[in-house]
């Protein structure tokens, strides 16, 4: 069996989730190539080639596939397929967005958000916002699968696979990239952050987020939000914890004026321990809380800032 | 321009589901349904692109069985124009819904095919990208803004990093994320009226595509449960429990 991981990154750094996406293809077991595609994308070859475990990295380096574009990046994995028994990519938006073409180019299904592996055509993935956990099997003969990364620990970076270049060139011509409004922030990274603070509806207003920096900083932590959060326009939507935003699973997870929707727990409940300030000691998040504070968060907060 | 809008019968979002005693499945049986929350949400934007003018008539379809056309009514009193059911008693992979809206998309040539980014049941998160494959159209996933511009529709999509603009060439398919739109109630009048818009119903069967299954459900259990955890009475009991029990933070 050979196996292409598609590398997720940004032109200019390899993200850690394929780190765990190499471990779930490692799972399956057989001969991992890792993919890089992307524009003037060379140093991300050079990190890619040093993943344990991958045997071979391929560089699509080109304009077409500078942003991505699934249209693009679909065809060039759909040419590539041809020498492997499983595709894999990370589930997050590139690889959710192009995964799904390169499946239906294939003519198999796919298998979205694995979370382990039980043999090299049956998986584990959460259905029904993490209320039940299904194993499936994939009846064809290729098969095309996004990996949740919380589900799986990262392989290491002491490695040394050969770089080959891909001169393919597939452009649809369908589509083009405008422009990005990325958010810029010096905090780890939601999904790789080892402390996540995340603050719901109870914050009140953006402002009020700064006093989950004050903490999120002692702590090396990132932030994130609810969706009711994200949506009251107190933060952007690339912190949305749950169901349809991030899934994050870090060694501690302090919600914070967060009731505990079932979509919001879907995104974090796998975290290691969960931490639960809320002024309401009814709210459901308590449920899944290995430790609960009953108390306004507006004093909550300065007091763990000044204690920590 | 005409708009499809693919709809999914869905256990209703605020309903936590339980697994069955036999692990076959989870227990839909006298569960509440609705429409699948992103569905809504694609509906409300062809209805919201008919007010402005640009779509002339707007689409819903439904793969699934009779109990679907519940959720059609729905769409239609929200102000789709026209509804159509592809009954099968299947629950199909996304692949083969893709395949049938794929038919759909050739009989009644849209220009513009609004999804779902995901169901919340399967949470798949494929049908409307395995379309765009389909038809060889350009897509626009997880969109918060969507704006045509000629020939042109750009697409604002909510991705890890924050917010990409794409242009796609038309017809293309977009997928709903949360923020896209608010969606509005269905009046009692327009309920009404919906009752007489037109229902086609045909039968996936009749389409002569090869509907078997790609995947076997082999068995659906419970999450692990979360051991139960305690309340602390103080944030100086909190930061000890932190420091000293669970070893999180030093
Ligand atoms: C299709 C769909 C997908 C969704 N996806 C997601 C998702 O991915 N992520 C997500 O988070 N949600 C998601 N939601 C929304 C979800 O259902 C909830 O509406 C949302 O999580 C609620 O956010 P919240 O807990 O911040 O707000 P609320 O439910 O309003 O809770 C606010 C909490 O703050 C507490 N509070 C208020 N003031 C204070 C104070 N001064 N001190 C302490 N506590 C205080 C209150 O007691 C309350 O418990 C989704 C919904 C749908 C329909
Ligand atoms: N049975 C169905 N009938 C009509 N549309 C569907 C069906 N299943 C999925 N869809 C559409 O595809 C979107 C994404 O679904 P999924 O790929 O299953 O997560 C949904 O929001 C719907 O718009």
């Amino acid at each position: 069996m050979s196996i292409l991981v598609f590398a997720e990154h940004d032109n200019s750094e390899l993200k850690s989730d394929t780190l765990k996406t190499v471990a779930a293809a490692q799972a399956i077991g057989g001969d991992i190539h890792l993919l890089v595609a992307g524009h003037n994308c060379q140093a991300v070859a050079e990190a890619a080639s040093k993943v344990n475990g991958v045997s071979k990295v391929l560089v699509a380096d080109n304009a077409a596939y500078e942003h991505q574009l699934a249209e693009n990046v679909s065809l060039l994995v759909t040419e590539l397929a041809a020498d492997y028994s499983h595709i894999l990519a990370t589930a997050l938006t590139t690889g959710k967005n192009f995964m799904p073409r390169v499946a239906a180019l294939l003519d198999v299904a796919q298998i979205s958000d694995i979370i382990a592996v039980e043999s090299s055509d049956t998986f584990v993935r959460p259905i029904y916002a993490g209320n039940a956990i299904a194993t499936v099997q994939s009846l064809d003969s290729k098969k095309v699968i996004t990996v949740r990364s919380t589900g799986f620990d990262a392989v290491a970076t002491d490695g040394n696979a050969e770089i080959v270049a891909v001169d393919k060139v597939t452009d649809a011509g369908i589509s083009s990239h405008v422009n990005d409004e990325l958010s810029v922030s010096e905090r780890p990274d939601l999904g790789a952050a080892s402390i996540v603070i995340s603050g719901g509806r109870g914050m009140q207003n953006g402002e009020n987020f700064k006093l989950l920096e004050g903490i999120a900083d002692k702590l090396g932590a990132a932030i994130g939000a609810s969706r009711a959060a994200v949506d009251a326009g107190f933060v952007p939507n690339d912190m949305q914890v749950g169901q349809t935003g991030k899934i994050v699973a870090p060694d501690l997870y302090i919600a914070v004026g967060i009731s505990g929707a079932i979509q919001h727990l879907a995104g974090m409940k796998d975290s290691k321990v969960i931490v639960a300030i809320n002024k309401d000691a009814e709210a459901p998040i308590f449920q899944v809380a290995d430790y609960g504070l009953v108390a306004d968060l507006f004093d909550a907060l300065p007091e763990l800032e000044s204690k920590l | 321009m005409k708009v499809l809008v693919p709809i999914k019968r869905v256990i209703d979002y605020n309903v936590k589901v339980r697994v069955k005693a036999d692990n076959s499945n989870v227990d839909l049986a006298n569960v509440k349904m609705a429409i699948n929350p992103f569905c809504e949400i694609a509906v409300e934007e062809a209805v919201r692109l008919k007010e402005a003018g640009i779509a002339t008539e707007v689409i819903a379809v439904s793969i699934g069985n009779k109990s679907c056309q519940e959720q059609l009514r729905t769409a239609l009193a929200l102000g789709a124009d026209r509804a159509i059911q592809i009954e099968t008693d299947e629950n199909l992979d996304s692949i083969n819904v893709a395949k049938l809206l794929q038919k759909i998309v050739e009989e009644e040539q849209p220009q513009l095919v609004i999804l779902g980014k995901q169901s919340i049941d399967s949470d798949n998160n494929q049908t409307g990208q395995m379309l765009a494959a389909l038809t060889g159209m350009a897509q626009g996933t997880f969109a918060s803004a969507v704006n045509v511009d000629g020939d042109k529709v750009n697409v604002t999509r909510e991705v890890d990093s924050g917010l990409q603009t794409i242009a796609l060439t038309l017809p293309a398919i977009v997928t709903t994320d949360l923020r896209l739109n608010e969606p509005r109630y269905a009046s009692l009048p327009n309920i009404m009226k919906a009752k007489r818009k037109p229902l086609d119903v045909k039968s996936a069967a009749d389409f002569g595509i090869d509907l078997t299954a790609r995947t076997n459900l082999i068995k659906v259990t419970p999450p692990a449960q979360r051991k139960a955890g305690i309340i602390v009475e103080s944030i100086d009991e909190l930061v000890e429990k932190l420091k000293n029990e669970a070893k999180v933070i030093s």
